[in-house]
């Protein structure tokens, strides 16, 4: 037990002393903060170009109806021709001419506006005017219909399904959209972690046996131990790594968002979804996120991770015991790789699709998969039942692979110049 | 003399192949043992059971009278043939690390490093890491890490391949000045003259088989022809030889000389005196060298291998 703790101790400040671990640690936030500043400007940037558009209304409905708005200026220019409209726009660069002809039919009038520019309007400002347009010509047409527009307005049925479950909790329509992103990144966060922590595991047991250190250390310890330590001295680092960057991120976003004064949550919903929400729907949505089962998530996520990362990364130990260099180890990668990325894919497929369909429902229990899929499953609510059996499969399995790993990892450590089969490895187990 | 250590019929099968076959053999206390045998034979095999490395199929190795307990590996120090250390740490922490792997505590561990480190002279190196030394000053960190935590039983397996002989010297007065203060040492080793040198003791291990062992003297004594190498000078070369040729089974020697002698390694019964032969040849010829040829550990084992074959 003694010696369970010095080799952590040792694998753990082995990791975390590595100049590669120091500089990645450091330099990731730096660089995800910068490219989201990048982003953040230059979407900023974008906006605060001011557009100036000419109108041309021939009609003369639309007097005083196109409002100058923060990012577009309307110039009235109905005084001159449209060839004349059109020669100014390209003289003083402006963004297009809008042209209303002459026409009383509303229906035919909305058919006929055109838009002159160098380059096709942006749709955001297209569909402003599309908007501006047609309730003016709607309500025309309605008085003209002799209709009480006062009658319309409060006949008017504004339709907004409350979505709530059978225990009574209202959710919103994004709310699966929010478990989506909680859930694949949770899915997503582990795979990235067991490929990058197993592969240091992998590396650092082929650095043992090309050192040749390794026999002197198990003539002290039980290979087991060395393996174990490796692994979860390994997976610390891991951990301090993650800690790290969340630490560092908010910071670094904290630092820079107030530097450059520009709200970097303000920037990026551009969508004409959230435009148009509600501030009820922006309350939803918090609460849809307060509303996930984030106990259970962040539990799970620990549990699942613990089985998961020691699932492969044991496989990842005995292959690199199997191995003399790193260049041999691409026969026994596929196998890893394939399960993590199965699981990647039937989760955003299938989990998003139908969180509790047959297929989730099997991947999330099948041990080389579950903690991927299972992780996505559970922000859309997962019958604990079946959370305890999957894990019980998980980590019944774990114990097997851990200790066919152990049993490749005994015999391979000391064996030197051979290319292993998986045939030898098979006759390693049997030892 | 009672034994430190005594391994009991030994198997050990890999597959199909087996490594060791009912192999037993006992080390005496405060004795250097030499195990001997061609590569490939079953030697290392042998010593990782005894380090509980590998676990034999049958068979019970016994320390101080009592079977190997996992705990034993802090009276064991293990030089392997395959060794290294972390490129990448220092000494010091390296040397702590694995000391205290061995059961010794930070303190203790620090004490024999300082004892150690001064005595080599090599101080200095604490904080450098193992890839700023060169091969020999590696080879004395690694050295001091085998002994460190004062085990009775020193296990070297090819201790001197790889070593410069100036190292090599020093280890091997090193490894004297540890048994005269009680440490047991087991040698494994295909180069013979080293256990000429060093071993009271050997077994010799050849293809999963332990084919001899005990007092090298003993075995060396058990190994003798009554034969010996004589340089003569002969009155009368051909009458001589025909009366040696008629008595004695003779044959040429080969060694080195001044004078232009006869050489010839002379083999007489175990009944008869070497005085006789002496005497016999005094009168006959000038007798400028006469010794009873000793087989030398080499010898043996050749002598021993192919016989078994």
């Amino acid at each position: 037990m003694n010696n369970l703790k010095l080799i952590i101790q040792r694998e753990y400040l082995a990791r975390v002393r590595n100049k590669t671990f120091i500089v990645m640690t450091f330099l990731s936030p730096l660089i995800l903060v910068g490219m989201f500043s990048l982003i953040a400007y230059l979407s900023m940037l974008n906006n605060s170009e001011k557009h100036t558009i000419a109108v041309k209304d021939d009609s003369g409905l639309f007097e005083g109806e196109f409002e100058n708005k923060e990012e577009i200026d309307f110039v009235d220019v109905s005084a001159i021709s449209l060839e004349d409209a059109k020669l100014l726009v390209k003289e003083k660069e402006y963004y297009g001419v809008l042209f209303i002809p002459d026409t009383k039919n509303s229906k035919e009038l909305a058919q006929s506006i055109r838009f002159f520019g160098k380059e096709a309007p942006s749709i955001g400002i297209l569909k402003q005017i599309e908007r501006t347009i047609s309730k003016n010509l709607t309500t025309r047409e309605r008085i003209a219909r002799g209709l009480d527009i006062s009658e319309i307005e409060s006949a008017e049925a504004k339709v907004n399904i409350q979505i709530e479950n059978f225990e009574g909790k209202r959710t919103s329509k994004m709310s699966n959209y929010v478990k989506m992103i909680f859930g694949g990144a949770a899915g997503y966060l582990l795979m990235m972690f067991i490929i990058i922590y197993g592969n240091m595991v992998m590396r650092s047991v082929i650095e043992e046996k090309t050192n040749r250190i390794i026999e002197i250390i198990i003539s002290s310890v039980k290979p087991i131990q060395l393996m174990l330590g490796k692994i979860v001295g390994t997976s610390l680092a891991g951990i301090t790594q993650f800690s790290i960057w969340v630490v560092l991120g908010t910071v670094l976003l904290f630092i820079t968002s107030s530097l450059t004064g520009m709200n970097l949550l303000e920037a990026q919903p551009q969508m004409e979804t959230i435009e148009q929400a509600s501030n009820g729907e922006i309350q939803q949505l918090i609460i849809d996120i307060a509303n996930l089962p984030m106990l259970t998530l962040i539990i799970s996520f620990l549990v699942y991770f613990i089985g998961g990362y020691f699932l492969y990364s044991s496989i990842y130990a005995a292959i690199g015991a199997a191995v003399d260099s790193e260049t041999d180890t691409q026969q026994f990668m596929f196998p890893i790789i394939l399960p993590l990325m199965l699981g990647i894919y039937v989760g955003f497929f299938s989990v998003i699709e139908n969180p509790h369909g047959t297929v989730s429902t099997i991947f999330s229990m099948i041990p080389l998969t579950s903690p991927i899929v299972m992780l996505m499953r559970i922000p859309f609510g997962v019958p604990w039942y079946e959370l305890v059996i999957s894990l019980i499969i998980l980590f019944v399995t774990n114990a097997g692979v851990v200790w066919l790993a152990a049993k490749i990892y005994r015999v391979g450590i000391l064996m030197y110049g051979k290319k292993p089969t998986y045939k030898e490895l098979y006759k390693w187990i049997k030892y | 003399m009672d034994n430190l250590l005594v391994a009991e019929n030994i198997c050990k099968k890999f597959g199909n192949f087996t490594a060791l076959n009912n192999v037993s053999i006992n080390i005496p206390r405060e004795s250097i043992f030499g195990l001997l045998g061609p590569n490939g034979a079953g030697k290392t095999t042998f010593i990782r059971i005894i380090n509980q490395i590998t676990m034999p199929d049958s068979g019970t190795v016994y320390l101080d009278g009592k079977p190997l307990h996992p705990n034993d590996v802090g009276h064991i120090g293990y030089l392997p043939e395959e060794r290294g250390l972390y490129k990448s740490m220092k000494v010091g922490e390296q040397a702590l690390y694995l000391a205290r792997l061995k059961g010794l505590s930070k303190a203790e561990a620090k004490e024999q490093l300082d004892y150690w480190f001064t005595k080599l002279d090599i101080k200095h190196w604490w904080d450098k890491k193992i890839q700023e030394l060169s091969k020999g000053m590696a080879q004395k960190v690694q050295f001091v890490i085998t002994v460190l935590h004062r085990p009775k039983l020193l296990i070297f397996d090819e201790p001197f391949s790889g070593f410069d002989p100036v190292n090599a010297d020093l280890i091997k007065n090193e490894i004297l000045q540890l048994r005269k203060e009680g440490a047991t040492i087991l040698f494994s080793t295909h180069r013979m003259e080293s256990v000429e040198e060093l071993c009271d003791y050997m077994a010799l291990i050849h293809e999963s088989n332990k084919l001899l062992d005990g007092k090298v003297d003993d075995i060396k004594r058990a190994h003798k022809t009554n034969t010996f190498e004589v340089g003569i000078n002969p009155f009368n070369e051909n009458e001589l030889l025909a009366e040696l040729n008629g008595n004695f089974k003779i044959e040429k020697a080969h060694f080195k000389s001044l004078s232009n002698d006869l050489k010839l390694n002379i083999q007489i019964k175990t009944s008869e005196s070497p005085n006789d032969l002496l005497q016999y040849l005094i009168a006959k010829s000038r007798v400028n060298h006469f010794i009873e040829v000793i087989p030398s550990v080499n010898d043996i084992f050749i002598k021993t291998v192919t016989r078994n074959e």
